[in-house]
Formats: structure tokens, C-alpha cells, sequence
């Protein structure tokens, strides 16, 4: 219950961040919402000696909507489940955030911090997955832009250098003939995904000509279920199409079992979701 | 240690604190606040929800540090005066609360639920307390205190 | 003169006086007291679940600036162990109790080795991870039954094959009989899973030793602070009872975790009074979880016995009992008194029998957990009812009217050992819950349902239940061994002022004692329910009392208060034929009032009364002054509440998830004397059985670690995975009491879990599902429907 001690910055701008960042190298840890870190500080598994805490930096937070869809990376997912623009421009958004935690830890939760952490569970991948967002940095060296299907490298890790900061994701908007959905199996007791299933399609002349599905909870790693994408793409995603192109969905990524759910029944899981998923999609797609 | 400023209920105060010090913490045993609760040590429980800026967080997973500068309002600070927030009367007038270790919190996170819906159905009010446990009432009779608060709060607002 | 008849409010639904200060934030619970001087306890935990301990190393936590000390197991070797007060009735129990601290050896995770002192909580966390203890690994045995396997890892040496005691209960050789010439046999293993109560408040102890009078303040998080003194004094500590004072402030919930002596009661008393300072100790959640107590963890093989046309014949039980790695205060008598004596449930079965094997294992203690035994007992008999049924092909509803125990059958012995229960009339709740659940028209929904692809089910449950267990004479020492009585106490003063103070033995945490309990005394004294005045939770100012488990507050507790209200009216008639010259004979005390028969408008009011007896100018010769009057009520029997509960649900057959749709609730506790605060025990103990249905489940590991450590991984529903829930009532009062009341805190629980159970299989028997383990997790229920 209670966490090691620690030194702790509040930095006020990317560039303090940073250099804290580079000051104190792997004894730090960035505090954003804090709603996987500091359970785990206090449970001591995890004892950073300095957290930075840069919720502070008030150029990260908020959502812009233009060309495209910014999000800072300090938005938390109260701001994006409450964001009228969204609604109608990547509704699946709001729709995937709603399902995260309960109303407090979505009232501190962030993207960034979400992404950064990259816990197998979280709903937030998938959804940046299926919608391919862009995850832009600032490091040391300047800022640079990881698209979403490279970022989640491994169990808990990403691409993000030691001393790089998440500074916004950036998506495209939704426009005619284009549908998203995320469709969850929540952990009775964390609210975690023990399945969670995002996808994005887009229909041209009655065909899917577009189709991403990222799955979260499963396994490791969020990913991309790439034959299922491929047995649906020219499709007409009909029911039919959808269960067909589903049928081997799950059987080959790495999956984990629980106390909770055992590999082969999540494995059974992430067909049923991405099923799932794909309909409401296909629906939305077809307006 | 270091110098927080936090306005809690209303009153201003200045207290040097650890870091590490939890929000919660700093309530209770700084401030004597001792309404808001501590049920759990992983953030699923909501005994110690309170208002940090007009939203409701779980205290156990903020740090007092974070709160500098900030507006926090407790259990304690919710009544005006002698008269009672209409939670509070709902969760007495339905029988809402038995131990009433989870109250606090559940009536705080009610608090913000009416806030953003203030008509909201019965299960929309179940799902709205997702971060909150209760053990005693099995959840019929708060949702029935949050329902008589709402019905209670948008007839005020209509006065 | 007009004087107000005062409105009768026993059975009315009056809001809670507890609430105020609750709702406001004002509440005092343990975590909440602060002393001067006041030292914080951080423990050291076994990682493991059984190694000896080879060293203890403290000096790095010594060395932190704000420890004050470290102590360790055989620091404390001049106090005993923790007492076990209830072994197994008439049979051999081994027991092995735990100590303040561990000493040579660990048996669970989470066993306490090391206590660290220091000014506040967060230097003395520091340090707690600075006290290096060496362990050598032993091997670890989690599993009931596996533990009594030959080759079994032994955990203590005066309890071979880690057998804690056999017991047994009914008839064997008639059973067996019974099974012999059976037209139809059911067999089923049935899993009890182990749960962790999660009170939402942990537990935790607070001493503070006056050096000067030797007396010894605990606050503690107990249901019963008069059996803890008597435990830690006469037991723990070998000191008078006199030398300590047990307080319990408001109690955030405790489902049966909180009755039990606990080592940090005894260690925050040792080290208070080594150190001379006050002395804190409060659980964290995970610690909560790792080393309070459990329950439930039964392993069971079932059999029941039956004619064709649906009469029940026999019912014949073997039953694994995990007690886990020590014996906490009660647990032998969870699976055995509170268990076997009442398998056969509402049901006339002319021959059962029941044998209990207690076990020790390397998890964490199992002992009383809302229900006790009972939920183990109607689930098991509800579930082979509902096989049974299936087996012959009758209406489960049909099967249950056929053997239901009748109205003119009461009292009734039902030959496992349990007292006669007291009354019941068990078909008119199981009709009036069919009414409300639409039976039949559900039966046709769900047939239509079945031919589109949707998977309906509904489950009954018809269960009987034992409260305010008692007579002392009977659970007691020469019977089912009780280590004690189980009577309750109550004191009633009616002040000068007219003011009445009831002190009690009973101990409030959330059944909204105070409230009932005052409208009782408003009632019968026919004084303004705000005059009434309910103390509790003190050794020092409450009478000796048992305290609040086992629904037996309001039957033994409340009517030790009516029995002192009785006292009270007499001496006040006595006093009243005093004050108005008559014969005491003539007098009626009616309405706070006592006056000759014939002359109410000549009356004295209590008030008066309570006056003249303060006061003492003016008393008739021989009484003594004032109105105070203490009784101790030990009843002559039991109380059997009862009901039906019915619940549906829907299947998801993609990915198994239940949705519980509709729970129908009718329950008969007797009298009800807030019907507000009735059913909001029967909500909360609902919900409960329905978690173990459903969602809750304690698991270890093959090294016995505790998976399920968190509230991130055991589930307790949120408001949103409980449901709805539509109560109803019959009332037959309860002849053993004069209030007529059967006790209503457990009923919940006890009905619940079966009914959902049984609505979920009968959703799956198109699969050819018979039966299923709990919880029923989507995966188990996937499993049964796609995996077969």
C-alpha cells in the first residue's frame, strides 16, 4: 500500500522532461495518469528512485481536429470519451475508451501513458493498431513519428527510446463507407480486456477494400491478425464473409492463459470478438 | 519533502509532504480527514474516492504531490452546512449503506456519475459505479439512493 | 388529561439511526483511531507456503531512523498459541493453532514472521523489506483431499495424513440400506470452492498497555470483543479478564472474518506492553487476503437416493473439509455442527448420512464466511435435487412439493443430529416465488427460445437454515463442542430523566442493530423511539455477550433485551401499585404507562416512574432504587428460517457468459421488525452467493501461492454484475423466541448460490449438462457447450 520513496520533478515543458529523462536514465519512470504505476509502486513491484511527473505539461493534453485527428498524449480518456468532435469523426474512440477501468480511472488515465506502458490488457492498443494511428516522440534528438504496428515490440516494451517521451497520437478521421469497432471481453475483477478486439474496414463499390483488426488481452503483445484482414479484404463483408474470414482468427499468435481464462478458450475468444467486432464495423462502414 | 498547497473543503492548507505520501494519506492522517477510505491496495475498490478538481479520482492512487494547488472535496465537505447533498439523503432515506466503509466513496463517485447524467436509468446508474465495491447492500438499494437523488437534484434545478 | 397513545413502529420501515454520521464521514472504524505515542506495525510475510525458517536477520531494519523494534516469533514464547474454540463434537481433533508470530516453520503464504515498529507506516514498510529471513523450502500440499493422500507433504506431527478430525453424523447403516434397494441412485462430485470474505474494510488491532494498573486497551475489528478478551486473556495471555478491555469501533463489514482471534491482537498486546507505547496494526488488502481467514473449499462425492415417482430415500455425503495450514477459532465446527446436521435441507429423508474429513493444508485458514456450512449444505442438497429430477424426468418444482417437510410435521428431527427445527410451512413460498417468476409461462418462453437458438434457464432453490444457534447445553463442550455457551446478554436502564440506555452484547456492523433494536424497546416500554439508546462494541460497559455471527442477533440478542425490558415492567407495575396506593396485582403497564386496571387516566408514565426509582425517597420496602435490569437469554432451540429463491438466466453459447436475468427472493425470517432493514440483508447476502455462483473463486497454486492475491484478480461484483432483485416474504413466526423472529443475515447467501447454479444447468441441458463446478465461468460454460 505503500510506495518506495522517490525524488520527484514536475517538469513544465517536453524539453525539462527530457532532460530530466537523460539526467537520471533508467532509475526513472514518467508519471502520467498513474493508474498502472502507482498500483504497482505500491505493491513494490515497481520502485523507481525519481518520477517525473509531467502531467504538468500542458502542450500534451488535448484533442485537435482538422486534416486529421491529434490527441496529446496527456488527454485522458474521460476528455476523449466526453469529445463531441470525435464522436462523429472516430466515434470507436470514445467507444473503446468508455469500456477502460471505471469513471476515476478514466478521469486520470491518459493515452500516452497507456500506450507507453503498453500492458498486454489495455484496450487503447488494438484500437491505435486497427485505426494504424501515428505515435509521435520527442527525444533528445528531436521528434520523430512510430506508426502504431511497429511500436508494440514486446511484453510490456515498445520502440520508444530510454529518454523519449510519447507526445500525441495522431489518426485519420472516419469518412463515408468507413467503420470502426471495438468489441471487449472485460476481466471480471481489473476490467482489463481479457479479449479485446478493434477493427477498421472500408467498403468501396460494395467491396471491403480496407480491413485492419488488432487484438489486445490474448497475448503478450497486442497485434494485428493479418490473415483475417487478408481472407475479408475484396470481400463484400457479408456475414458469411466475416465468419469465413474469421474462422482461423487466434490460432496463430501467441496467446496466454490465466486463472481466468485458459489459452485455448482466449484463443476461442478472439474469433468471437473479431467476429464481433467486424460486424458492428462492416455496419458503421455501410453507414 | 516537499511544500503542497491544497485547498481541501473549502480551507486552504500548507504541509510538507514525502513524494510518496498517497493522497489518501495525506487526507487522513495530515488532515484528520478520515471519511474517505482505504479498501484496497490495487485501485478497484473506491472507499477512497474523493473530488480532485471537480472529478472524482481514487485517492489511494494519486499523490498528494499532484494535489498542490488543487481543490479537493472529501465526504466531509460535501453537505452544505447542516443540510444534507441529496446522495447523502438518498443513501439514509433507501437504506443505501449498512457498514458504511464503502459510502464515502460510493456517494463521492455517485456525485460525479449525476454530474455528467443527470437523469441516468437504472443501469446506467449500475454501470456508472463501476469503481466502486460494495459488500453489504448488494448494489439495490444505492441504486435506488442514487435514483432518489437524481430525481431529488433535477427538481431543484427545475425550482 | 389526553395523553398520545404512541405509535407502534415494530414493523415498520424505519431509516437507519446508524446512517448520519456514516453518510457524513464521520464514522470511526479502526484505521480512523489515532493515540498519542502511537507505533505502526509493518509485518514480514512468508513468501513461502511451508519452509522452515533457518535465520532472521533484522539489523538493516534497525538501522532505518524510525524504527523503534523488530520482534520475531520466539521474542513471544511467553504467550501461547492462538486458542482453537471449536473442535469437532464427541471426536478427536489434532489441533494446531497459530502463534503472534511464526516460529520454526511456515505453513501458508503470507504467515507473519517478523513484526517492524516505527513512528509511521511508511518507515515502517521501508523497513519491513529490510529484515532478511532465510527459508528452507519444504514440500507444499494445497488440495483437501491430496493432503490425505499417503506420501502427502505433513504439516504438523501430531496430525498424520494432515487429518484435523473424522467426523460424522445420521445413520450409516440405514443409509446404506437405503442405497441398496434404491430404484434410482444420483452420484455427483460437488466442489465448494474456497472464497475470501472481503470485508471492504481490512481487519487490524490497536493496543495501548497502562504500565501502571497492568491493564491492557485493545480496539479491534471483532464481532465479538467479549470472546476475544475472554480468548486473549484466559488463553493467549494467561492474565485476568479484568486486565483487559476489548472495544470494537464501527466495523466496515465482516462476514464472518472478523469473529476470529486474530495474532495481531496478541502481538500488538505483547509489544505494547514490551514497549511501553501504543501499537497499530492494519492489514493491507493483499495481506487481507493472503493471511485472514477463507471460506468455504469443500470436496465432496454426494449421493442420493430415490423412488422413480420422485420420493427422496436416502442422501449419503462424503465430504474434504480444507481448514488450511493452523485451525483459526471455529473452523472444525463450520464443516461438521453447521454442515452435516443439516444436509437434508426443507426435505423429509428417511435416511442420511454424513462424514467429514478435516484437513490441514498450506493454504490460508478457513473458518466461518457469511453462511457457515449452511451454504455448503443447500447447495449441495439443491443441486442433487435438481439432478434428480432431471435423472427421472419430473419438474424440479414437482420433486421439491413432493418431499418438502409439512406444517404438521414441526418440530421436526430430521436425523442428522440438528435440533428439531422450530416451524415452517416451506409451500407457500416456493408457490409465491413461482407465481412471481411466471413459471409456467417461462417454461413455454424457454422451449420457444431453445427452437431460435436462445439458451433460457431457470433455478430454484428451497432452503432451510439454522440461526441464533444455541442452547449452550447443547453446541457446547459436551456436545458439539462449543468451547464456551452461546447465550447473549443485554442491559436496560431507564435513566432518571426517562431516557433509556440498552447495553448489549450483540455487536452491530452493518445489520442496522441499533435501529431494530430500538424500536423493540421504544414498543415495549412505550417510550419516544429518540429516547431509546443502543451502546455497544465495549467490554468495559456491555455485558458479557457471544456477540453478532450466525444470524443471532436479533433472535438471542434482541430477546435478552426483551427479556430485561420484562424485568423493567414488572419493577416499574411494582413501583406504579407503590406511587398510586394499590395492588400490584391490579396494575397494567400498557404504552409507557402504568395505571389500575380500569383507570388508565390515573396513570404513572415510565417517566415518573423511572423518577421516583432514581431518586429512592419513596420505595416500597425491600426495592431497590432504580430501574436497571441485565439478562442473559440462552434459548431453548434454534431458529429455521427458510425460503425459495428463483433466478433466470440467458447463456451467451459463443463465448459462455451468463446473463442473470431476473432473482426472485421469498423468504420467511419470522417476524420482521424493519422490513427495510430485512431486506436489505437479504440483498447484500444475495449478491453474495450469487459472486460464488458466478464469479469468485480462491486459488493457489501447486506451491501454494495465492493467485487470486488482489482485488485485480478475485472478482467481487460490481453493481453491475449483481442484479436486480424482487423480494417478497411469507411469515411464520418462530415459537422459540417471543419476538417470533428467525434471523435473516445469512438467508441470502445461503439460497443464493444454488438457484443460480441450477438456472445455468438448466440453460445447458440441451447440451446434456448435468452438472458444473463453481464459479460458472464463461469458460467453464463455453467448455460444457463446446468441448464435450
Amino acid at each position: 500500500m505503500i510506495p518506495s520513496a522517490f525524488a520527484y520533478f514536475a517538469p513544465t515543458s517536453v524539453a525539462e522532461a527530457i532532460s530530466l529523462l537523460e539526467q537520471y536514465g533508467d532509475e526513472a519512470k514518467i508519471l502520467a495518469g498513474g493508474h498502472s504505476l502507482i498500483p504497482a509502486m505500491k505493491l513494490r513491484l515497481a520502485a523507481p528512485s525519481v518520477l517525473i511527473d509531467i502531467t504538468k505539461i500542458a502542450e500534451l493534453r488535448g484533442v485537435v481536429i482538422n486534416g486529421s485527428i491529434n490527441i496529446g498524449a496527456l488527454t485522458t480518456w474521460h476528455t476523449i470519451e466526453y469529445h463531441d468532435g470525435l464522436k462523429g469523426v472516430c466515434g470507436v474512440l470514445p467507444e473503446a475508451v468508455a469500456q477502460i477501468g471505471d469513471i476515476q480511472v478514466r478521469n486520470r488515465g491518459t493515452l500516452g501513458g497507456a500506450l507507453a506502458h503498453a500492458d498486454p490488457s489495455a484496450d487503447a492498443t488494438a484500437v491505435v493498431l486497427a485505426l494504424d494511428a501515428q505515435i509521435r516522440t520527442h527525444g533528445p534528438g528531436g521528434e520523430r513519428t512510430i506508426a502504431a504496428s511497429d511500436f508494440f515490440t514486446d511484453m510490456l516494451s515498445t520502440a520508444l527510446e530510454p529518454n523519449e517521451l510519447i507526445t500525441a497520437v495522431i489518426c485519420n478521421k472516419l469518412g463515408a463507407g468507413e467503420g470502426a469497432a471495438y468489441a471487449k471481453f472485460p476481466h471480471p475483477a481489473s476490467r482489463y480486456a481479457i479479449v479485446g478486439a478493434a477493427a477498421y474496414v472500408k467498403l468501396s463499390g460494395g467491396k471491403v477494400s480496407a480491413c485492419r483488426v488488432a487484438i489486445t488481452g490474448a497475448g503478450p503483445v497486442p497485434t494485428r491478425q493479418a490473415e483475417t484482414e487478408q481472407a475479408l479484404l475484396n470481400s463484400d463483408g457479408s456475414d458469411e464473409a466475416v465468419a469465413k474470414a474469421t474462422e482461423e482468427s487466434g490460432t496463430t499468435m501467441d496467446v496466454l492463459g490465466d486463472i481466468h481464462a485458459s489459452e485455448d478458450y482466449r484463443r476461442a475468444m478472439v474469433k468471437v470478438y473479431t467476429k464481433r467486432a467486424l460486424t458492428t464495423a462492416l455496419a458503421r462502414a455501410r453507414g | 519533502m516537499t511544500t503542497i498547497s491544497v485547498t481541501v473543503n473549502g480551507k486552504q492548507y500548507t504541509r510538507d509532504v514525502e513524494p510518496r505520501m498517497l493522497l489518501v494519506h495525506f487526507l487522513r492522517e495530515q488532515l484528520n480527514l478520515t471519511g474517505t477510505h482505504i479498501g484496497c491496495d490495487t485501485s478497484q475498490c473506491g472507499a477512497c474516492v474523493v473530488h480532485l478538481n471537480g472529478v472524482s479520482v481514487k485517492s489511494c492512487t494519486t499523490l498528494a504531490v499532484q494535489a498542490d494547488g488543487a481543490t479537493v472535496t472529501t465526504i466531509e465537505g460535501l453537505a452544505n452546512g447542516a443540510t444534507l447533498h441529496p446522495l447523502q439523503e438518498g443513501f439514509w432515506e433507501k437504506h443505501g449503506l449498512q457498514c458504511g466503509y464503502c459510502t464515502p466513496g460510493m456517494i463521492m463517485a455517485a456525485a460525479d456519475l449525476l454530474k455528467h447524467n443527470p437523469n441516468p436509468s437504472d443501469a446506467e446508474i449500475r454501470h456508472g459505479l463501476e469503481g466502486n465495491l460494495c459488500r453489504c447492500t448488494g448494489y439495490e438499494n444505492i441504486v435506488k439512493a442514487v435514483r432518489y437523488a437524481a430525481d431529488k437534484m433535477s427538481v431543484t434545478t427545475a425550482d | 388529561m389526553t395523553t398520545e397513545i404512541k405509535e407502534r413502529i415494530v414493523g415498520r420501515s424505519i431509516k437507519r439511526r446508524e446512517d448520519p454520521k456514516l453518510i457524513t464521514g464521520k464514522g470511526s472504524y479502526i484505521d480512523d483511531i489515532k493515540l498519542a505515542g502511537m507505533l505502526h506495525v509493518a509485518l514480514v510475510r512468508s513468501p513461502y507456503a511451508h519452509a522452515t525458517i533457518t535465520s532472521i536477520d533484522a539489523s538493516a531494519a534497525l538501522a532505518v531512523p524510525g524504527v523503534v523494534a523488530v520482534f520475531i516469533g520466539n521474542d513471544m514464547l511467553d504467550i501461547n498459541p492462538l486458542p482453537c474454540a471449536w473442535a469437532a463434537g464427541r471426536v478427536k481433533n489434532n489441533l494446531n493453532t497459530p502463534r503472534a508470530l511464526a516460529v520454526g516453520t511456515v505453513r501458508h503464504v503470507g504467515e507473519a514472521v517478523a513484526m517492524v515498529l516505527a513512528e509511521d507506516r511508511y518507515i515502517a514498510r521501508d523497513a519491513a523489506d529490510l529484515v532478511e529471513v532465510e527459508y528452507a523450502a519444504l514440500p507444499v500440499v494445497v488440495d483437501a483431499k491430496k493432503a490425505t493422500e499417503p506420501g502427502a507433504p505433513q504439516l504438523h506431527e501430531n496430525a498424520p495424513n494432515n487429518i484435523v478430525m473424522e467426523w460424522d453424523c445420521g445413520d450409516k447403516a440405514k443409509t446404506d440400506a437405503a442405497f441398496a434397494s434404491a430404484e434410482v441412485t444420483i452420484a455427483e462430485p460437488i466442489i465448494n470452492q474456497r472464497l475470501i470474505p472481503t470485508p471492504m474494510e481490512t481487519r487490524g488491532s490497536i493496543t495501548r498497555y497502562d504500565e501502571a494498573t497492568g491493564e491492557f486497551t485493545v480496539w479491534m475489528t471483532s464481532q465479538a470483543p467479549h470472546v476475544m478478551r475472554l480468548l486473549l486473556t484466559a488463553f493467549v495471555f494467561g492474565i485476568p479478564e479484568t486486565k483487559l478491555r476489548c472495544i470494537s469501533p464501527n466495523i466496515g463489514g465482516g462476514f464472518g472474518q472478523k469473529i476470529f482471534c486474530y495474532n495481531d491482537m496478541a502481538f500488538t498486546m505483547w509489544a505494547a506492553r514490551k514497549l511501553g507505547r501504543p501499537v497499530k496494526f492494519v492489514e493491507d488488502r493483499s495481506e487481507n487476503y493472503k493471511a485472514s481467514t477463507h471460506g468455504r473449499d469443500h470436496i465432496t462425492d454426494a449421493e442420493l437416493a430415490g423412488t422413480k415417482d420422485g420420493t427422496i430415500t436416502g442422501l449419503r455425503v462424503k465430504t474434504y473439509a480444507n481448514l488450511g495450514g493452523y485451525l483459526s477459532t471455529i473452523a472444525p465446527g463450520i464443516p461438521t455442527t453447521l454442515y452435516g446436521r443439516i444436509l437434508s435441507g426443507v426435505y423429509k429423508i428417511p435416511a442420511a448420512y454424513c462424514h467429514v474429513t478435516g484437513v490441514y493444508t498450506n493454504t490460508a485458514m478457513v473458518d466461518a464466511y457469511r453462511g457457515a456450512g449452511r451454504p455448503e449444505a443447500s447447495y449441495l442438497i439443491e443441486r442433487m435435487i435438481d439432478r434428480y429430477a432431471a435423472e427421472i424426468g419430473l419438474d424440479p418444482a414437482d420433486v421439491r412439493r413432493k418431499n418438502f417437510i409439512q406444517p404438521e410435521d414441526f418440530p421436526y428431527d430430521n436425523g442428522l443430529g440438528m435440533l428439531p427445527y422450530d416451524s415452517g410451512n416451506y409451500e407457500p413460498a416456493l408457490d409465491k416465488a413461482l407465481a412471481i417468476a411466471g413459471y409456467a409461462d417461462f417454461r413455454k418462453a424457454q422451449a420457444e427460445a431453445r427452437q431460435n437458438g436462445r439458451y433460457l434457464g431457470l433455478g430454484i432453490s428451497s432452503y432451510v437454515e439454522v440461526c441464533g444457534v444455541a442452547p449452550s447445553a447443547w453446541v457446547g463442550l459436551a456436545g458439539e463442542g462449543w468451547g464456551a455457551g452461546l447465550f447473549e446478554s443485554a442491559n436496560v436502564r431507564v435513566h432518571l430523566t426517562g431516557k433509556v440506555a440498552v447495553t448489549t452484547g450483540s455487536l452491530p456492523h452493518g445489520q442496522g442493530l441499533e435501529t431494530t433494536f430500538a424500536q423493540v424497546v421504544s414498543d415495549e416500554l412505550g417510550v419516544p423511539y429518540d429516547d431509546v439508546e443502543i451502546q455497544w462494541g465495549d467490554t468495559q460497559g456491555t455485558p458479557f455477550g457471544y456477540g453478532t455471527y450466525g444470524s443471532r442477533s436479533l433472535t438471542v440478542g434482541g430477546t435478552a433485551i426483551k427479556k430485561s425490558l420484562d424485568k423493567i415492567k414488572e419493577k416499574a407495575k411494582k413501583l406504579a401499585a407503590h406511587m398510586l396506593e394499590a395492588n400490584e396485582a391490579d396494575i397494567v403497564f400498557e404504552d409507557g404507562k402504568a395505571y389500575v386496571k380500569g383507570s388508565p387516566d390515573k396513570a404513572k408514565t415510565l417517566g415518573e416512574i423511572a423518577l421516583q426509582a432514581s431518586l429512592a425517597y419513596s420505595l416500597p420496602a425491600g426495592m431497590e432504587p432504580f430501574l436497571d435490569e441485565t439478562s442473559y437469554y440462552d434459548p431453548p432451540n434454534c431458529t429455521f428460517p427458510f425460503g425459495t429463491h428463483i433466478s433466470i438466466v440467458e447463456v451467451d453459447t459463443e463465448t459462455g457468459r451468463i446473463d442473470l436475468k431476473r432473482y426472485i427472493a421469498v423468504d420467511d425470517c419470522g417476524n420482521q421488525i424493519n422490513p427495510l432493514i430485512v431486506q436489505g440483508q437479504i440483498h447484500g447476502g444475495i449478491v453474495q452467493g450469487v459472486a460464488q455462483a458466478l464469479y469468485e473463486r480462491a486459488v493457489y497454486d501447486e506451491d501454494g501461492q495465492l493467485l487470486s492475491g488482489t482485488l485485480m484478480d478475485y472478482a467481487i461484483p460490481t453493481a453491475e454484475m449483481s442484479p436486480h432483485i424482487e423480494t417478497d416474504h411469507t411469515v411464520t413466526p418462530s415459537p422459540v423466541n417471543p419476538l417470533g423472529v428467525k434471523g435473516a443475515g445469512e438467508a441470502g447467501t445461503i439460497a443464493s448460490a444454488q438457484c443460480v447454479m441450477n438456472a445455468v444447468i438448466d440453460a445447458l441441458a440441451p447440451f446434456g449438462v448435468k452438472h458444473m463446478q463453481m464459479p460458472a465461468s464463461p469458460e467453464r460454460v463455453w467448455k460444457a457447450i463446446h468441448q464435450k
